[in-house]
């Protein structure tokens, strides 16, 4: 879930590896999300684009997790897709792509939403905050904790979604019972289907708060 | 997904005058405004919808719920579905359009869609969201496959030859019943139009499903006062508990003087080619003592001129049930 491994030559991360090995066809792909500064990562944007120039594309400012971000996409870069190939935070995952999974949830000005269905453009200015926002491995989000403490996935994929949308169902109308979380999470699929412990994570949350 | 060029008009007017030169404002539209992004972005993904511009709107001050000085309600255009659901206003006048919005997608889905935007829902028919399908909707005079095809989910009411595509929107359905009027302004100036004027049948041309011209923007939707003692109930039955599209609903709002219907306004979901008002049940009912026999004479003369495909047949008696059921839950609440 973290983006904040250090990397090491000597033992590279799995998305390391994947990146440096991947074929020229995969490095153009990749280049069609060039962001303004080859490592975003890197503490200080610069101003001046340092990839390759994109036709048509257009700067925007997303403030991202507290930190100011100056971009520019080509208008058909969803929210999704500049938040995982032009900021290179990985942890928002894209599920279906369409709307329907709930993979790509993240917080839009403290609310939630569903990246891949928006536009980065439409956010110019706007404060978005991802998973990699919430916490760290060494001071989780209380939701990060609690899915943890319960066993709320399995294979993981959904759960950056998951977790997104659960932090920001604590701050909408819920009833107490579990049939009204149910309800309100009924946007984020999970094929392993860990529901139950899911739903139990949020409550402990909400009972504890 | 095409190339676009994406623009921010400054005002209304600036929007109005770019979209004007629209050649359609209907299916397969050059020009198009952007607002949630959940139907329009999808579609564009699916190259079902390939504008070469986008206007986004979401900066115009179409953004608030405001009290009307004869006590209506004036929801702006870009008002999130989940901000009108929990509107206080809403919630205690307007029930059944809060109880409809918060029946439909999910809650990050909520969080995006707009009034206009729903108003503008497009169908979920799978033939239209497959380029490789013929569709006359998304293709006029290709033919429709879906009459011979899969139509589980597809209209019995409003249907033609050339279209059975069912429209998909909770929240159009309650607005229907509350008989709600949409405001427009175009090229040549400000118009409203009543919502059951707003959607067309698809008849010989199901690619034009609204009213709307080139240059025509939705800026608010106005709720008529609301009756006092008004009971409002909507009732969706779907294949899952949540997060699913309508195989059949209903919004009744009824008024009772005495056990009997002084005020009734029904209309369907899930089963029409556009939300589906139904004057009959209405008729049916008006006078009448709020009874079991009664409602199901409602829900009969309902669905009376229903049509079903090869796979939907179940809808015709399933809906009868939905307002059946709904009606009883109104004149018992």
């Amino acid at each position: 879930m973290s983006d904040k491994e250090q990397s090491n030559p000597q033992n590279p991360t799995r998305r390391e590896f994947l990146s440096t090995t991947g074929t020229t066809a995969a490095a153009s792909l990749i280049a069609a999300y060039m962001p303004l500064t080859a490592n975003a990562s890197e503490e200080e944007e610069t101003s001046g684009a340092s990839g390759p120039t994109i036709d048509g594309a257009m700067p925007i400012t997303l403030r991202i997790n507290g930190k100011d971000r100056q971009l520019r996409v080509d208008p058909r870069t969803t929210l999704l897709d500049c938040i995982r190939e032009s900021v290179l935070l990985t942890g928002t995952k894209k599920g279906c792509d369409h709307g329907q999974c709930g993979a790509c949830t993240v917080h839009v000005n403290g609310r939630r939403v569903v990246s891949c269905l928006s536009l980065a453009l439409m956010h110019d200015g706007e404060e978005i905050t991802t998973i990699e926002g919430l916490g760290t491995p060494e001071a989780m989000h209380p939701m990060q904790s609690a899915f943890l403490e319960c066993d709320g996935y399995q294979c993981g994929y959904c759960t950056s979604g998951q977790i997104m949308s659960a932090v920001a169902l604590l701050k909408e109308p819920c009833g107490a019972d579990d049939a009204s979380v149910k309800e309100l999470m009924s946007g984020n699929i999970c094929r392993c289907g860990a529901y139950g412990n899911i739903v139990a994570a949020i409550q402990q949350v909400r009972k504890r708060a | 997904m095409h190339s676009f060029e994406f623009t921010r008009p400054e005002n209304a007017a600036a929007a109005i005058t770019v979209a004007g030169q629209a050649k359609t404002a209907q299916q397969g539209a050059d020009i198009r405004f952007v607002a949630g992004g959940t139907t329009l972005i999808d579609l564009m993904k699916l190259e079902v919808e390939t504008p070469a511009r986008l206007l986004d709107i979401n900066h115009l001050p179409f953004d608030k719920i405001e009290e009307m000085p004869n006590g209506g309600l004036k929801v702006g255009a870009t008002v999130r579905n989940s901000d009108l659901a929990n509107h206080a206003r809403v919630q205690r006048d307007y029930s059944v359009l809060s109880q409809a919005i918060l029946s439909g997608a999910s809650a990050q889905l909520r969080n995006m869609a707009t009034t206009a935007g729903n108003l503008l829902q497009r169908t979920r028919c799978v033939y239209f969201r497959d380029t490789a399908m013929r569709c006359n909707k998304r293709e006029p005079g290709t033919g429709c496959p879906a009459i011979t095809g899969s139509n589980r989910t597809l209209a019995v009411l409003g249907t033609s030859e050339h279209c059975i595509a069912t429209n998909p929107s909770d929240m159009c359905v309650a607005m229907a019943a509350l008989e709600a009027i949409i405001h427009v302004e175009g090229p040549r100036g400000a118009r409203t139009i009543a919502f059951g004027d707003f959607h067309l049948l698809p008849g010989s041309t199901p690619h034009r499903e609204t009213v709307l011209e080139p240059g025509d923007l939705v800026t608010h939707v106005t709720l008529p006062p609301s009756r006092a003692g008004s009971r409002q109930v909507y009732l969706k039955l779907r294949d899952r508990a949540s997060y699913e599209f309508a195989l059949a609903s209903a919004a009744v709002v009824m008024n009772l003087t005495g056990g009997r219907i002084s005020y009734v306004r029904i209309a369907l979901g899930g089963v029409g080619t556009k939300p589906w008002r139904s004057p009959e049940a209405e008729a049916a009912l008006a006078g009448k003592p709020a009874n079991a026999a009664n409602f199901r004479q409602a829900a009969e003369a309902a669905l009376r001129n229903a049509k079903p495909q090869s796979e939907n047949k179940f809808k015709i008696e399933l809906a009868k049930r939905c307002l059946t059921h709904a009606l009883k839950t109104a004149a018992n609440g």
